[in-house]
């Protein structure tokens, strides 16, 4: 993926994009709008690249969300940047109940701390940073359209 | 069985309490003789017996203004996180006056961790270590004993981390570059407060706001003169790792004959407490200097060139010991070439707690954990306060 295979749309309000929302991981574009209200979160940009579009996102607390939809309009891959962590629940989806299960088992092998790596063979998560400075992202490698290389999703 | 019965005896061993008396205590009035401020740490398996790479310390709670004290040991010293929490199931012999709120409703925090959450109570503490005292500043005490329902708005955050075999200590001591955990943001109403604190009536808890002298403080900034940052000694370790190792950690940047800066370098931080890491060329801007990261974790396996471990989870297990080298970059330019090496993780010795060659993922920028404190003298300046250097926040070395 370069720049100049993006086409970025500008930053336009939010309320002219009603169809522009965030959705969890797996979810859908078209079913979203009452996530995004659920985060409170503000559309600043949507970028087209061949394979996929890209919704960033920013709440209130300042945590910026970016969300990756597959052609079909499935979101295949989450990232976040902030001084806080998102709302995980409401970002993974069906998939949060996998990444605390897989978390907790982890915890009883010798294990990396500071940083959050969550690997089950379906659900991908990563999580570093310190105090206020929070990033990370989760993707389903099923999910991942054909083309598309995990490591876009930061 | 085996477990259980090894558990029960560490934490047994771990977890010594005294009554300190105020003569005792009172010796560390002033705070500003060069002996007060030197804490011995040691990097060893703590309380549980199983740590790699975690910096431990003791600490002593008081209630506020009494000689009711009790010394914890097996604290996580962390630089990466700010304010002392402890577990409820450590804090045995003293009581601490709870924190109130809105309708004298408990005070009830919610922090995030990258690993997780701790969720327990506020409350207060004189907060002495060596010979400094932090007087009646707000603490966690981490646990589901008292308010044993996490609301949904805390669990949503990830994982709780509530007991010691989360933890893998018996608390941490959050000395990074903040004076309180959460800052202006908890004091606010409305969608941009991040909902760190809540009141907790015996009706449920609800997020409140929380001002920021009330909010859980970075003890150091507490302290009467040593109060502007922290300096940390560790010894270098040998290749193939060690047992343990021991060294200090000093309060204060330059208030004393023993913690100057000396011929460090001064690194400053952007907006999200950050400075950049160089590496094969390409720029890291989210990395950072973490003592409670167990690790130096950069990239990912294909990134970095180095295989993911079968066993040790999130650590890199090259076949032999790959040296390496990044160059780290301040805000304000400075720049200095590290050296270090990765080697095989699930390898080392099972006894050994240290090793200096721990490495793993971390896509999103350069966490430079514990072993980078290895053989080095590093200073955390907290935000605002000033210091030879200048006023902080920065890291230094």
């Amino acid at each position: 993926m370069t720049r100049t295979t993006l086409v970025a749309i500008a930053a336009i309000a939010f309320s002219t994009l009603p169809s522009h929302a965030s959705a969890s991981l797996g979810g859908n574009v078209a079913t979203v709008d009452a996530d995004r209200v659920q985060m409170k979160a503000a559309q600043l940009r949507i970028i087209r690249a061949n394979a996929y579009t890209l919704h960033e996102l920013q709440s209130p607390t300042g945590v910026t969300i970016r969300e990756y939809y597959a052609p079909g309009g499935t979101v295949f891959g989450v990232a976040w940047n902030g001084p806080w962590p998102p709302d995980m629940r409401q970002l993974l989806g069906s998939y949060f109940e996998q990444f605390q299960r897989a978390n907790e088992a982890a915890r009883s092998t010798r294990k990396t701390r500071g940083v959050l790596v969550v690997n089950d063979g379906s659900l991908i998560v990563q999580i570093t940073g310190h105090a206020r400075a929070f990033s990370g992202f989760a993707y389903a490698p099923g999910l991942l359209p054909q083309g598309v290389a995990p490591g876009v999703i930061r | 069985m085996y477990r259980i019965l090894l558990f029960s005896i560490m934490l047994a061993a771990q977890v010594s309490s005294s009554k300190c008396d105020s003569s005792s205590s009172s010796s560390g009035g002033s705070g500003s003789s060069a002996a007060q401020n030197v804490l011995p740490v040691v990097v060893n398996g703590g309380p549980t017996n199983s740590a790699l790479n975690q910096l431990f310390a003791s600490v002593t709670l008081c209630a506020p203004g009494t000689s009711n004290c009790q010394t914890i040991s097996g604290i996580l010293v962390d630089t990466g996180s700010v304010g002392l929490r402890v577990l409820s199931s450590a804090l045995t012999t003293v009581q601490l006056p709870q924190q109130t709120g809105a309708g004298g409703a408990p005070v009830v925090e919610c922090l995030p961790f990258v690993d997780g959450f701790t969720w327990g109570p506020v409350q207060t503490a004189d907060v002495k270590m060596t010979g400094e005292t932090a007087s009646s500043i707000a603490v966690q005490v981490v646990g589901l004993d008292k308010f044993p329902t996490i609301p949904s708005s805390c669990s949503s955050q990830g994982t709780a981390e509530e007991t010691l075999n989360d933890l893998n200590a018996n608390g941490i001591l959050g000395v990074g570059l903040f004076r309180e955990d959460c800052g202006l943001g908890c004091a606010l109403t409305g969608s941009s407060n991040p909902g760190l604190y809540y009141t907790c009536p015996s009706s449920g808890c609800v997020i409140t706001t929380e001002p920021v002298a009330s909010q859980v403080q970075n003890p150091v900034s507490h302290f009467a003169v040593n109060n502007n940052g922290v300096v940390i000694q560790l010894p270098t370790v040998p290749t193939g790792g060690a047992a343990s190792t021991s060294g200090t950690l000093l309060f204060g940047i330059g208030t004393q004959s023993n913690n100057g800066l000396g011929s460090a370098k001064v690194f400053t931080l952007d907006n999200r407490a950050n400075f950049a890491t160089v590496f094969n060329g390409q720029t890291y801007t989210s990395s950072f200097i973490d003592s409670g990261s167990n690790g130096i974790f950069f990239l990912d396996s294909a990134g970095a060139g180095l295989p993911d471990c079968k066993n040790s989870m999130g650590f890199y297990c090259p076949t032999t010991l790959t040296p390496l080298s990044a160059t780290q970059r301040g805000l304000n330019g400075t720049t200095n070439a590290v050296a270090f090496n990765a080697g095989n993780v699930d390898r080392v010795n099972a006894t050994f707690s240290v090793l200096a060659e721990a490495t793993g993922a971390n896509p999103g920028g350069f966490d430079w954990g514990l072993p980078f404190f290895f053989g080095r003298t590093v200073f955390v300046a907290i935000a605002g306060q000033s210091t030879p250097g200048g006023t902080g926040p920065f890291w230094a070395y």
